[in-house]
Protein backbone atom coordinates (compact mmCIF):
# COMPACT_ATOMS: atom_id res chain seq x y z
CA UNK A 1 0.00 0.00 0.00
CA UNK A 2 2.73 2.28 0.80
CA UNK A 3 3.60 4.61 -2.02
CA UNK A 4 6.53 7.08 -0.81
CA UNK A 5 6.40 9.43 -3.81
CA UNK A 6 3.14 10.42 -2.46
CA UNK A 7 3.12 13.40 -0.35
CA UNK A 8 2.84 12.90 3.35
CA UNK A 9 2.96 15.15 6.46
CA UNK A 10 6.19 14.32 8.03
CA UNK A 11 4.94 12.62 10.99
CA UNK A 12 3.46 9.83 8.80
CA UNK A 13 5.72 7.27 7.53
CA UNK A 14 3.74 7.44 3.84
CA UNK A 15 0.58 8.91 2.37
CA UNK A 16 -0.82 5.65 2.98
CA UNK A 17 -0.92 5.70 6.91
CA UNK A 18 -1.74 8.98 6.78
CA UNK A 19 -5.07 8.36 4.76
CA UNK A 20 -5.87 5.83 7.30
CA UNK A 21 -5.27 8.33 10.26
CA UNK A 22 -7.71 10.43 8.49
CA UNK A 23 -10.33 7.49 7.93
CA UNK A 24 -10.08 5.71 11.61
CA UNK A 25 -9.95 9.84 12.90
CA UNK A 26 -13.35 10.37 11.17
CA UNK A 27 -15.13 7.11 12.33
CA UNK A 28 -13.78 8.42 15.86
CA UNK A 29 -15.82 11.50 15.56
CA UNK A 30 -18.60 9.84 14.46
CA UNK A 31 -18.37 7.35 17.02
CA UNK A 32 -19.03 10.83 19.49
CA UNK A 33 -22.16 11.48 17.24
CA UNK A 34 -23.69 8.23 17.53
CA UNK A 35 -23.36 9.17 21.24
CA UNK A 36 -24.68 12.30 20.50
CA UNK A 37 -28.38 11.63 18.88
CA UNK A 38 -27.95 8.42 20.76
CA UNK A 39 -28.85 10.09 24.24
CA UNK A 40 -31.73 12.34 22.32
CA UNK A 41 -32.89 8.33 21.05
CA UNK A 42 -32.99 7.14 24.39
CA UNK A 43 -34.83 10.03 25.79
CA UNK A 44 -37.35 9.77 22.94
CA UNK A 45 -38.25 5.86 23.26
CA UNK A 46 -38.27 6.19 27.73
CA UNK A 47 -41.06 8.94 27.23
CA UNK A 48 -42.76 7.08 24.13
CA UNK A 49 -42.93 4.20 26.55
CA UNK A 50 -44.59 6.44 29.45
CA UNK A 51 -47.02 8.08 26.62
CA UNK A 52 -47.80 5.95 24.03
CA UNK A 53 -50.95 7.92 22.90
CA UNK A 54 -49.51 11.17 23.30
CA UNK A 55 -47.19 10.39 20.75
CA UNK A 56 -49.04 8.53 18.32
CA UNK A 57 -51.73 11.42 18.91
CA UNK A 58 -48.96 14.04 17.77
CA UNK A 59 -46.87 11.91 15.30
CA UNK A 60 -50.16 12.24 13.21
CA UNK A 61 -49.59 15.78 13.48
CA UNK A 62 -46.81 15.77 11.18
CA UNK A 63 -46.69 15.91 7.22
CA UNK A 64 -46.23 12.79 6.34
CA UNK A 65 -45.97 13.46 2.49
CA UNK A 66 -43.20 16.04 3.25
CA UNK A 67 -41.37 14.01 5.59
CA UNK A 68 -41.50 11.19 3.07
CA UNK A 69 -39.98 13.60 0.36
CA UNK A 70 -37.64 14.95 2.37
CA UNK A 71 -36.01 11.36 3.05
CA UNK A 72 -36.03 10.93 -0.70
CA UNK A 73 -34.23 13.59 -1.10
CA UNK A 74 -31.63 13.22 1.40
CA UNK A 75 -31.18 9.71 0.47
CA UNK A 76 -30.33 11.13 -3.20
CA UNK A 77 -28.26 13.99 -1.91
CA UNK A 78 -26.14 10.83 -0.28
CA UNK A 79 -26.25 8.92 -4.07
CA UNK A 80 -24.41 11.93 -5.51
CA UNK A 81 -22.24 12.55 -2.78
CA UNK A 82 -21.44 8.58 -3.24
CA UNK A 83 -20.87 9.89 -6.91
CA UNK A 84 -18.64 12.62 -6.04
CA UNK A 85 -16.39 10.45 -3.82
CA UNK A 86 -16.19 8.24 -6.88
CA UNK A 87 -15.44 11.40 -9.02
CA UNK A 88 -12.60 11.93 -6.60
CA UNK A 89 -11.10 8.76 -6.60
CA UNK A 90 -11.28 8.35 -10.25
CA UNK A 91 -9.52 12.10 -10.34
CA UNK A 92 -12.34 13.33 -12.38
CA UNK A 93 -12.68 16.91 -11.56
CA UNK A 94 -15.57 18.35 -13.69
CA UNK A 95 -17.99 15.76 -12.36
CA UNK A 96 -16.69 16.04 -8.95
CA UNK A 97 -17.54 19.46 -8.72
CA UNK A 98 -20.67 18.66 -10.58
CA UNK A 99 -21.65 15.86 -8.14
CA UNK A 100 -20.92 18.38 -4.89
CA UNK A 101 -22.81 21.34 -5.88
CA UNK A 102 -25.86 18.82 -6.64
CA UNK A 103 -25.30 17.18 -3.23
CA UNK A 104 -25.07 21.11 -1.44
CA UNK A 105 -28.42 21.90 -3.89
CA UNK A 106 -30.42 18.89 -2.21
CA UNK A 107 -29.33 19.43 0.94
CA UNK A 108 -30.41 22.89 0.42
CA UNK A 109 -34.27 21.44 -0.90
CA UNK A 110 -34.03 19.33 2.44
CA UNK A 111 -33.52 22.40 4.74
CA UNK A 112 -36.27 24.83 2.57
CA UNK A 113 -39.06 21.94 2.97
CA UNK A 114 -37.92 21.51 6.93
CA UNK A 115 -38.33 24.88 6.78
CA UNK A 116 -42.03 25.08 5.43
CA UNK A 117 -43.05 22.17 8.23
CA UNK A 118 -41.46 24.21 10.77
CA UNK A 119 -43.47 27.37 9.75
CA UNK A 120 -46.70 25.07 9.75
CA UNK A 121 -45.98 24.12 13.36
CA UNK A 122 -45.61 27.38 14.65
CA UNK A 123 -48.67 28.59 12.24
CA UNK A 124 -50.67 25.89 13.62
CA UNK A 125 -49.62 26.30 17.51
CA UNK A 126 -47.80 22.84 18.10
CA UNK A 127 -44.79 24.61 19.70
CA UNK A 128 -44.32 23.69 23.39
CA UNK A 129 -44.39 26.31 25.55
CA UNK A 130 -47.12 29.35 26.34
CA UNK A 131 -48.60 29.23 23.23
CA UNK A 132 -49.51 25.54 22.87
CA UNK A 133 -52.70 25.19 20.94
CA UNK A 134 -53.46 21.37 22.23
CA UNK A 135 -55.42 21.18 25.02
CA UNK A 136 -57.20 17.78 27.25
CA UNK A 137 -55.53 14.66 29.34
CA UNK A 138 -52.76 14.07 26.28
CA UNK A 139 -51.33 17.88 25.97
CA UNK A 140 -48.70 17.87 28.59
CA UNK A 141 -47.38 14.46 26.88
CA UNK A 142 -47.88 16.11 23.00
CA UNK A 143 -45.72 19.09 24.24
CA UNK A 144 -42.68 16.45 25.43
CA UNK A 145 -43.40 14.99 21.78
CA UNK A 146 -42.64 18.42 19.86
CA UNK A 147 -40.17 19.04 22.16
CA UNK A 148 -38.04 15.98 20.94
CA UNK A 149 -39.04 16.60 17.33
CA UNK A 150 -37.92 19.92 17.19
CA UNK A 151 -34.40 18.91 19.21
CA UNK A 152 -34.20 16.03 17.24
CA UNK A 153 -34.61 17.62 13.52
CA UNK A 154 -33.07 21.03 15.02
CA UNK A 155 -29.84 19.42 15.58
CA UNK A 156 -30.31 16.94 12.80
CA UNK A 157 -30.69 20.36 10.35
CA UNK A 158 -27.41 22.10 12.56
CA UNK A 159 -25.65 18.91 10.91
CA UNK A 160 -27.00 19.52 7.70
CA UNK A 161 -25.98 23.14 7.54
CA UNK A 162 -22.51 22.22 8.71
CA UNK A 163 -22.62 19.70 6.32
CA UNK A 164 -23.29 23.11 3.36
CA UNK A 165 -20.21 24.85 4.78
CA UNK A 166 -18.32 21.91 4.59
CA UNK A 167 -19.04 20.87 0.98
CA UNK A 168 -18.37 24.51 0.18
CA UNK A 169 -15.09 24.33 1.24
CA UNK A 170 -14.42 21.38 -0.83
CA UNK A 171 -16.09 22.73 -3.96
CA UNK A 172 -13.23 25.82 -3.70
CA UNK A 173 -10.87 23.49 -3.40
CA UNK A 174 -11.84 20.97 -6.04
CA UNK A 175 -11.71 24.15 -8.09
CA UNK A 176 -8.06 24.78 -7.33
CA UNK A 177 -7.14 21.13 -8.03
CA UNK A 178 -6.42 20.01 -4.79
CA UNK A 179 -7.64 16.61 -5.37
CA UNK A 180 -6.36 14.19 -7.39
CA UNK A 181 -6.14 10.46 -8.15
CA UNK A 182 -3.02 9.97 -4.94
CA UNK A 183 -5.08 12.70 -2.75
CA UNK A 184 -8.96 12.97 -1.89
CA UNK A 185 -9.12 12.40 1.72
CA UNK A 186 -10.87 15.18 2.83
CA UNK A 187 -13.93 14.28 -0.14
CA UNK A 188 -13.89 10.73 1.36
CA UNK A 189 -14.13 11.94 4.81
CA UNK A 190 -16.74 14.74 4.38
CA UNK A 191 -18.52 12.18 2.54
CA UNK A 192 -18.26 9.92 5.61
CA UNK A 193 -20.17 12.83 7.77
CA UNK A 194 -22.86 13.26 5.02
CA UNK A 195 -23.86 9.94 5.00
CA UNK A 196 -24.02 9.52 8.49
CA UNK A 197 -26.29 12.95 9.08
CA UNK A 198 -28.61 10.49 6.33
CA UNK A 199 -28.42 7.87 8.13
CA UNK A 200 -29.42 9.68 11.63
CA UNK A 201 -32.90 10.70 9.43
CA UNK A 202 -33.42 7.26 8.18
CA UNK A 203 -34.00 6.91 11.62
CA UNK A 204 -35.68 10.18 12.50
CA UNK A 205 -38.43 9.57 10.00
CA UNK A 206 -40.11 6.58 11.22
CA UNK A 207 -39.72 7.80 14.81
CA UNK A 208 -41.21 11.14 14.44
CA UNK A 209 -43.20 10.89 11.22
CA UNK A 210 -44.75 6.78 11.42
CA UNK A 211 -45.40 6.66 15.14
CA UNK A 212 -48.93 6.48 14.74
CA UNK A 213 -51.15 6.33 11.07
CA UNK A 214 -51.80 3.12 11.88
CA UNK A 215 -54.20 4.07 14.85
CA UNK A 216 -55.73 6.97 12.85
CA UNK B 1 -8.57 0.17 3.69
CA UNK B 2 -10.69 1.90 1.97
CA UNK B 3 -8.57 4.11 -0.42
CA UNK B 4 -8.18 3.17 -3.96
CA UNK B 5 -11.76 0.98 -3.92
CA UNK B 6 -13.76 2.39 -6.64
CA UNK B 7 -17.25 1.25 -6.44
CA UNK B 8 -19.40 1.01 -9.90
CA UNK B 9 -21.69 3.88 -10.60
CA UNK B 10 -24.18 0.69 -11.07
CA UNK B 11 -23.87 -0.75 -7.62
CA UNK B 12 -24.31 2.72 -5.80
CA UNK B 13 -27.68 3.15 -8.02
CA UNK B 14 -28.76 0.34 -7.35
CA UNK B 15 -28.22 0.98 -3.59
CA UNK B 16 -29.73 3.98 -3.87
CA UNK B 17 -33.18 2.57 -5.92
CA UNK B 18 -33.48 0.15 -2.76
CA UNK B 19 -33.30 2.68 -0.41
CA UNK B 20 -35.88 4.61 -1.87
CA UNK B 21 -38.33 1.00 -2.43
CA UNK B 22 -37.68 0.77 1.60
CA UNK B 23 -38.55 4.38 2.22
CA UNK B 24 -42.29 3.74 0.44
CA UNK B 25 -42.48 0.77 2.27
CA UNK B 26 -41.92 1.77 5.37
CA UNK B 27 -44.33 4.92 4.30
CA UNK B 28 -47.03 2.48 3.47
CA UNK B 29 -46.85 -0.34 6.01
CA UNK B 30 -46.91 2.64 9.02
CA UNK B 31 -51.12 3.04 7.83
CA UNK B 32 -51.75 -0.88 8.17
CA UNK B 33 -52.49 -2.27 11.96
CA UNK B 34 -50.02 -5.25 12.47
CA UNK B 35 -51.24 -5.03 16.29
CA UNK B 36 -49.38 -4.72 19.32
CA UNK B 37 -45.68 -3.46 18.90
CA UNK B 38 -45.22 -5.19 15.32
CA UNK B 39 -45.57 -1.51 13.77
CA UNK B 40 -42.94 -0.04 15.62
CA UNK B 41 -40.33 -3.23 15.20
CA UNK B 42 -41.30 -3.03 11.29
CA UNK B 43 -40.32 0.60 10.84
CA UNK B 44 -37.06 0.30 13.37
CA UNK B 45 -35.85 -3.39 10.89
CA UNK B 46 -36.75 -1.32 7.95
CA UNK B 47 -34.47 1.86 9.13
CA UNK B 48 -31.98 -0.61 10.15
CA UNK B 49 -31.98 -2.09 6.64
CA UNK B 50 -31.14 1.00 5.18
CA UNK B 51 -28.61 2.17 7.60
CA UNK B 52 -26.63 -1.20 7.25
CA UNK B 53 -26.85 -0.28 3.30
CA UNK B 54 -25.42 3.18 3.41
CA UNK B 55 -22.58 2.27 5.72
CA UNK B 56 -21.71 -0.51 3.74
CA UNK B 57 -22.01 0.63 0.37
CA UNK B 58 -21.68 4.65 0.36
CA UNK B 59 -19.76 4.62 3.42
CA UNK B 60 -17.37 2.04 1.93
CA UNK B 61 -17.17 0.07 5.07
CA UNK B 62 -17.51 -3.39 3.11
CA UNK B 63 -14.06 -2.76 1.25
CA UNK B 64 -12.19 -1.19 4.87
CA UNK B 65 -9.92 -2.74 7.29
CA UNK B 66 -11.08 -5.04 10.33
CA UNK B 67 -9.82 -2.02 12.42
CA UNK B 68 -12.22 0.26 11.36
CA UNK B 69 -14.81 -2.20 11.73
CA UNK B 70 -13.49 -2.77 15.59
CA UNK B 71 -14.03 1.31 15.67
CA UNK B 72 -17.34 1.41 14.18
CA UNK B 73 -18.82 -1.73 16.39
CA UNK B 74 -17.29 0.12 19.55
CA UNK B 75 -19.23 3.10 18.50
CA UNK B 76 -22.58 0.92 18.44
CA UNK B 77 -21.73 -1.18 21.30
CA UNK B 78 -21.86 1.53 23.58
CA UNK B 79 -25.02 2.79 22.15
CA UNK B 80 -26.50 -0.40 23.03
CA UNK B 81 -25.11 -0.10 26.55
CA UNK B 82 -27.10 3.43 26.69
CA UNK B 83 -30.28 1.79 25.34
CA UNK B 84 -30.59 -1.45 27.33
CA UNK B 85 -28.91 -0.52 30.71
CA UNK B 86 -31.29 2.83 30.98
CA UNK B 87 -34.01 0.64 29.32
CA UNK B 88 -33.28 -2.39 32.03
CA UNK B 89 -34.26 0.04 34.81
CA UNK B 90 -36.87 2.13 33.52
CA UNK B 91 -38.99 -0.87 31.85
CA UNK B 92 -38.74 -2.55 35.22
CA UNK B 93 -39.91 0.03 37.62
CA UNK B 94 -43.92 -0.74 37.00
CA UNK B 95 -43.04 -4.94 37.85
CA UNK B 96 -41.16 -3.55 41.27
CA UNK B 97 -44.39 -1.10 42.18
CA UNK B 98 -46.61 -4.14 41.38
CA UNK B 99 -44.53 -6.43 43.92
CA UNK B 100 -44.55 -3.68 46.26
CA UNK B 101 -48.68 -3.12 46.04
Amino acid sequence: MSDSNLAHAHQFDDAAQQHEASWLGMWIFLGTEIMFFGGMFLGYTVYRGDYPAAFADASNRLDITLGTINTAVLILSSFTMALAVRSAQLGARRPLIACLGLTMALGAVFLGIKFTEYYQKFVEHLVPGGGFGLSGPLAGAEQIFFSFYFAMTGMHALHMIIGLGLLTALIVKARRGRFSVAYNTPVEVIGLYWHFVDIVWIFLFPLLYLVGRHLQ
Amino acid sequence: MSAGHVVSVKLYAAIFGTLLVLTLATAGAAFIDLGGSLNAILALLIAGAKALLVILFFMHVLYSSRLTWVFIGAGFFWLLILLALTLADVLSRGWLQAAVG
